[in-house]
């Protein structure tokens, strides 16, 4: 449709499109492109040549010029932005390799011809001292232009404008660009998601009645439907969105039609087009097609029907778009799917695959051909939302859904809730049809799909630099040298990746205190939350043993349903960088059925509705995982200086004997023997042995997770007192952790909780964790520390040395820096909240596993381990 | 930290001119990680003893080195405060250096006379215990005494520390016997807290003169002098032994190199008969299976995966691949992944090649593994091999029902091996066929085992 209306002031194009500027040199491209376009929009032949050569005139590097023009192009369209090229293109096969890229990205080729007469391109160009090509090309530019031109929309141009003097190019005012059919984004629903109805009427009815609308089945119209409020505040009218096929092999498709047309022609109701419903088309248009599939039904239940119905069935079907992109694109519903380089997109193949998805090629022993599952490969973030293939049970896979649960083969009808994402399906009440292949072939396992699809993780996602997304904060960057640290971490170390659901982050000391021989001193902390803002926080005595992440489920049946985990055992326990907690796997699941015990007898599957739970804890004794550390680090230094020093001494004292002037190198010695011999009470404070699962202890102090349910709403005391409960189910192995809460700003339980850890400290214990009150807590930037360590004056003697509080050794320790592990211990902790609320709301494990990844890779990044 | 040496050689206080340092003083010399004392316990004409005293500050210790990206907290809470390390070696050639170089101005015939002399280390770390230091010390004619400590008498079960009150009595000069301190004490640790390079060979060689060439621990002692370096090691070696004959090298690990090359060899044969020619090595560590594909112009494609970016690295050097010309760098490629993780890049082979991996998985980690080659990548043929438990009986030195190597975590008979092997067969769709690796004996199977399998 090429437009000649002269003087037109104002054009539309849509807003994904490839536009093609076409006219030969001197015709005022460049112009009107600046004129109508941004300037980021534009990529121009010349400005290439420019930026290779450096000379936009350069003939010789046309063919290097417009590879680059090609690959500008191809990188916007990738990122569906609109492109105009900026080139002669007076040539069919210049305009070929547009029209091309065009298709590869879905997006629709646009033509702007600026037919200028002759002389006012001559002219142009005279005026212009850069262009001094001949006289001829001009000419010969506009010839091939003129003989190009009718045939453009062969060519793959789907508009086509023309404009053909500086008057025109003058007179227009506007270049509008309108959205594509599929873009529905507006729309925020709630929508009822419906799928393959293939005329099974009376369960479309019964679906529409139990989701709440009020149908008049024998007039097949929708007489109300259900009011639903947003998380947005607004309430609004529910819409059912079809998934397409209608029709046949069902007993009533023209009803179905009827109905269905009733609330798309009202705008009651959304349908996007199945491939029966597009085969319907064709056989009511007159082409040739096979009775086949159903479609025989079909046509004896319409041959009663009158044309006008028909020609509005006609008019309906050839109307409907291929695909929706709903709720700001966060959904989108296509009958077969659609991937995600295809949504929102136009072009012969997004249709295709709308209808029909994509085959294999091969063909399977039932003779059909073998559906190729994209859904596999999908890793988009809006959710899909298809039919098209029956299955035995809706399920999620990469955040897509198959709705399609085989209603006319005598299965369901099933309607997918959207913003809810909750399945409500009505049962069939005959069955229709028999399939040609059976429902739910080759899904013989107790894992679900996605569970199956988890078994093994892709890589793409954990190579190199990568930037994650986290609800409770900014976007998080992961380094490539990090990221490589943690893939050898992973793949060599951790337990299997289903269970890990989440790490916890390190957390940082108070600032450093300047009492006389101390290091950390409540104060600091305290004085940490103040300043934060925090009016109340929660001290709970630092337990000295290693981290733990415990999930624990019910039975293996859980194990294997919610974590997809199959013969591992019904729970876990791992440390802070992933690792089995046990080498040996008994002690494991003994230790794991003793805390299930616990939750069983203490009720805390029913109180939390729940068959798992994921629980953050310290397990004691230190001795039990960091043997290898206190035999070859502390004990070691323990023997070489308990030791070595006794013999210093011994010599100096007989020195002093025999009248050598030693005495301060004495003192000093003694002082230092003195240090040792603390530092050895120290280190084990925190060691006994362990015979029987009874001498270990575990002190949980966050409940983490349930099923569909993350705990960071609730506030410390509630997690203390919920865990507290649970403890009292196994006092044995099971140790509530005393805390006290503080006042910020009220000197008297300040001074409470100082002495509180000088009491803790003076008996040997680590020390004590300060807390906001709330889980979640923010100040104007953003999260604060979710937790700060105050340890006690003995601990740090096996963090720092056992000669660290000699005056001045003290006074150099001082001075450190604690931005960097407070920066890591915020990214790690909003990293691991994402991971768990991931996993409660049942997003695919390579996504749980992106955040956990992260967690670890960030562990590699190099911090004072003193801190 | 200290170490005294004592004479009864009458005058016993000339031990005062021989090292320089006047008895009746405590005097103090710098050091780059602290200060020594000297000083007299005793100092009478019949008995006298100079005292070498540490004063290592240990959180300078720490800040010198914390130029590198050594995190750990060892380096915090470390032992070296209180031990006689190199630390020792370098307080010997401070305070003691005219003594141990041979200078004794006032009374220089002293230099050249042999003394009975007992010395103490408190303490001396050795890695590989009393039997070693006895090893390094006793051949040079000292009369050793060891007391050794168990770690943690509250701990017993923690066993025994590296730690030694070490006495060693001998009648030399005194500048031998610094000399051999000097060396001695870092060779017993296996460590030293300053770079190592070349120069550290001429410091050998000068104070190993005239003892270090006829040690029978020579090799160890220089190796461990030269912190196992090998360049550096191998350089000393031909100095010391410029006369002999270099020795054969222990038979052990010639056994073990001779096996893994002989597994390496049988792969490139078999996939040269297989007439493939894109293959993937999947666990490809630093690269000799892929050298040997190189050599081969029938592999057009080869690709090495692994796990372990550190691996990849030397891989990259060993091949030289940033010197390699046009043609041959684009035969091959190094990629950084692993097989627990599906990975697109590893489809489109002729075969994949797994040697000696599947060993280091976790069992349960294997399931993936197995979806990720056979499911995945799925070349027309997979070769994996394994060490085969059954043969571990015949060395000598495994204890019985250990792993060959510490990073093993399961070792498998051929009956097992070959479960697990027709199961994956079975499961997707390959033939396999299986065979035995290295000297064949004749009950037991080869040392390695091979399957085969074909799409």
């Amino acid at each position: 449709m090429t437009r000649r209306n002269n003087k037109l002031s104002h054009i539309s194009i849509p807003e994904l499109s490839l536009v093609l500027l076409i006219g030969p040199s001197g015709a005022g491209k460049s112009t009107f492109a600046r004129k109508f376009f941004k300037p980021t929009e534009i990529i121009s032949s010349d400005v290439c040549r420019g930026l290779i050569s450096d000379d936009e005139n350069n003939q010789n590097v046309s063919a290097d010029a417009f590879e680059l023009v090609r690959f500008i192009a191809a990188k916007r369209l990738k990122l569906g932005l609109l492109t105009v090229i900026d080139a002669t293109n007076v040539q069919p096969e210049s305009r070929k390799h547009w029209v091309q890229l065009a298709r590869e990205y879905h997006v629709l080729p646009v033509a702007i011809i600026l037919n200028m007469p002759e002389e006012v391109c001559q002219e142009r160009n005279d005026l212009r001292s850069d262009r001094n090509f001949g006289r001829h090309v001009i000419p010969q530019q506009i010839s091939q232009l003129k003989r190009g031109l009718r045939n453009l929309r062969e060519e793959g141009f789907r508009q086509v404008f023309e404009l053909r003097s500086p008057d025109e190019v003058a007179a227009l005012e506007t270049i509008t660009r309108s959205p594509l059919y599929n873009n529905k984004k507006d729309e925020h629903g709630p929508f009822d998601i419906i799928g393959d109805v293939h005329g099974c009427y009376d369960e479309l009815c019964n679906l529409l009645e139990t989701l709440g609308y009020e149908v008049d089945r024998e007039n097949a119209t929708l007489i109300s439907s259900p009011l639903t409020t947003n998380a947005d505040g607004y309430t609004r009218y529910r819409k059912p969105v079809f998934v397409g096929d209608l029709v046949d092999r069902g007993p009533k498709s023209p009803q179905v039609l009827r109905l269905v047309m009733h609330m798309v022609n009202n705008g009651l109701g959304l349908c996007v087009p199945g491939n029966h419903d597009a085969k319907l088309l064709r056989y009511l248009n007159g082409k040739n097609v096979q009775l086949r599939h159903g479609l025989e039904q079909t046509v004896t239940q319409l041959a009663s029907e009158t044309p006008e119905f028909l020609e509005s069935v006609k008019t309906f079907i050839d109307g409907l778009i291929s695909h929706y992109l709903l709720d700001d694109g966060k959904l989108v519903v296509a009958h077969a799917g659609l991937k995600e380089s295809m949504q929102g997109r136009g072009s012969g193949a997004v249709r295709e695959f709308c209808l029909y998805g994509e085959t294999t090629g091969e063909t399977d022993e039932f003779g059909l051909p073998v559906r190729y599952n994209w859904a596999l490969e999908y890793g988009g973030r809006a959710m899909v939302v298809y039919g098209h293939t029956p299955v035995p049970e809706a399920q999620w896979l990469n955040n897509t859904i198959d709705i399609d649960t085989g209603c006319v083969f005598g299965a369901s009808l099933t309607a997918l809730r959207y913003p809810e994402r909750t399945l409500v399906s009505v049962p069939a009440l005959e069955q229709y049809a028999v399939p040609a292949r059976p429902i739910g072939y080759n899904a013989n396992s107790v894992l679900s799909v996605q569970q199956q699809y988890d078994s093994v993780l892709n890589i793409e996602d954990f190579l190199g630099k990568c930037i994650l997304q986290t609800r409770y904060s900014h976007n998080i960057t992961i380094r490539e040298e990090n990221s490589i640290a943690a893939l050898e971490v992973m793949s060599r170390f951790t337990i299997n990746p289903k269970w890990l659901i989440y790490l916890p982050p390190t957390m940082s000391p108070a600032e450093t205190s300047q009492e006389e021989g101390l290091l950390e001193h409540p104060a600091e902390g305290l004085q940490y939350y103040r300043e934060a803002g925090v009016t109340r926080v929660i001290c709970e005595e630092k337990h000295m043993g290693s981290r733990a992440v415990v999930i624990v489920c019910k039975d293996e049946q859980v194990a294997e349903r919610r974590f997809g985990v199959t013969g591992e055992g019904n729970g876990v326990i791992y440390t802070r960088t992933g690792r089995a907690f046990f080498a040996d796997k008994q002690t494991e699941q003994d230790f794991v059925a003793r805390i299930n015990a616990a939750l069983i007898s203490t009720g805390f599957y029913e109180t939390f509705d729940t068959d798992w739970v994921c629980l953050d804890a310290e397990l004691m004794p230190w001795s039990a995982k960091a043997q290898a550390l206190l035999r070859d680090q502390y004990a070691a230094v323990g023997t070489a200086a308990g030791r070595a020093l006794p013999e210093v001494v011994s010599a100096l004292n007989q020195a002093i004997s025999n009248g050598a002037p030693a005495q301060v190198l004495l003192e000093k010695y003694m002082q230092r023997l003195e240090q040792t011999t603390s530092y050895v009470k120290a280190y084990r404070q925190y060691c006994w042995p362990v015979e029987s699962l009874n001498d270990y202890k575990l002190a949980p102090f966050h409940i983490m997770a349930t099923e569909g349910k993350t705990w960071f709403d609730k506030d410390h005391e509630w997690h203390m007192s919920a865990i507290k409960n649970l403890c009292a189910g196994d006092e044995q192995l099971l140790l509530a952790t005393p805390y006290l809460l503080v006042n910020i700003g009220n000197e008297e339980s300040e001074q409470a909780a100082i002495n509180w850890w000088k009491q803790l400290t003076a008996a040997g214990g680590e020390g004590m964790v300060v807390k906001p009150y709330t889980f979640l807590s923010k100040d104007d930037k953003g999260l604060i520390q979710p937790a700060i360590k105050i340890r006690g004056k003995e601990y740090l003697r096996i963090i720092y040395g056992p000669e660290y509080d000699a005056a001045k050794n003290l006074e150099r320790l001082r001075v450190r820096k604690l931005s960097g592990k407070r920066s890591l211990a915020l990214r790690e902790f909003s990293l691991g909240l994402e991971a768990l609320e991931r996993f409660v709301n049942k997003d695919p494990l390579q996504l749980v596993h992106q955040c956990v990844f992260g967690i670890l890779a960030l562990e590699s990044e190099p911090v004072d381990p003193r801190l | 930290m200290l170490l005294t040496i004592t004479t009864k050689r009458y005058p016993a206080t000339d031990l005062g001119y021989l090292l320089h340092k006047h008895p009746a003083k405590v005097q103090t010399v710098e050091l780059t990680a602290g200060s020594a004392h000297i000083f007299y316990p005793e100092a009478t004409d019949q008995s006298c003893t100079a005292a070498l005293l540490l004063d290592i500050d240990p959180v300078k210790l720490v800040r010198r080195g914390s130029s590198g990206h050594d995190f750990s907290l060892e380096q915090y809470v470390n032992d070296r405060p209180y031990v006689a390390s190199s630390f020792m070696s370098a307080a010997i050639a401070h305070a003691y250096s005219s003594a141990m170089n041979g200078r004794c101005k006032d009374k220089p015939h002293l230099v050249d006379e042999a003394m009975p002399f007992e010395v103490t280390l408190s303490v001396l770390p050795v890695k590989g215990g009393e039997y070693l230091l006895r090893q390094f010390f006793e051949p040079l004619g000292y009369e050793v005494s060891v007391q050794s400590y168990i770690l943690d008498e509250q701990f017993p079960e923690w066993g025994q520390s590296r730690y030694f009150n070490v006495t060693l009595r001998h009648t030399l000069p005194l500048k031998t016997i610094l000399s051999q301190l000097y060396i001695l004490i870092p060779v017993c640790d296996n460590d030293k807290h300053y770079f190592v390079g070349g120069h550290e060979i001429e410091k050998l060689m000068e104070k190993g003169q005239g003892w270090l060439d006829s040690h029978p621990s020579k090799e160890l002692i220089t190796r461990r002098y030269l912190r196992n370096i090998g360049p550096l090691a191998k350089e000393a070696l031909g100095l010391i032994m410029r006369d002999d004959v270099l020795p054969v090298e222990v038979k052990e690990p010639k056994e073990k190199v001779r096996l893994h090359d002989v597994r390496l060899q049988a792969v490139r044969d078999l996939l040269l008969e297989l007439g493939v020619s894109a293959v993937a090595d999947m666990g490809c560590g630093e690269g000799k299976l892929l050298r040997l594909l190189m050599e081969k112009s029938a592999f057009k494609r080869i690709l090495g995966m692994d796990v372990s970016y550190h691996a990849l690295e030397i891989a990259q050097s060993k091949l030289k691949i940033d010197r390699l010309p046009e043609q041959q760098k684009a035969r091959i490629q190094l990629i950084h992944g692993s097989l627990t993780y599906r990975d697109k890049r590893l489809s489109g082979f002729d075969a994949g090649v797994l040697v000696e991996v599947i060993e280091h998985l976790d069992l349960p980690r294997l399931q993936a593994l197995e979806k990720v080659v056979f499911e995945y990548a799925r070349p027309q043929y997979v070769i994996i091999t394994t060490v085969n438990a059954e043969y571990n009986v015949l060395y000598e030195k495994l204890e019985a029902g250990a792993f060959r190597h510490s990073d093993h975590r399961f070792e498998w008979t051929r009956a097992e091996f070959e479960e697990w092997g027709n199961r994956i067969a079975e499961q997707f769709g390959y033939i396999v066929t299986y065979r035995p690796l290295g000297e064949v004996d004749e009950v037991l199977g080869g040392p390695s085992q091979l399957a085969l399998f074909k799409r």
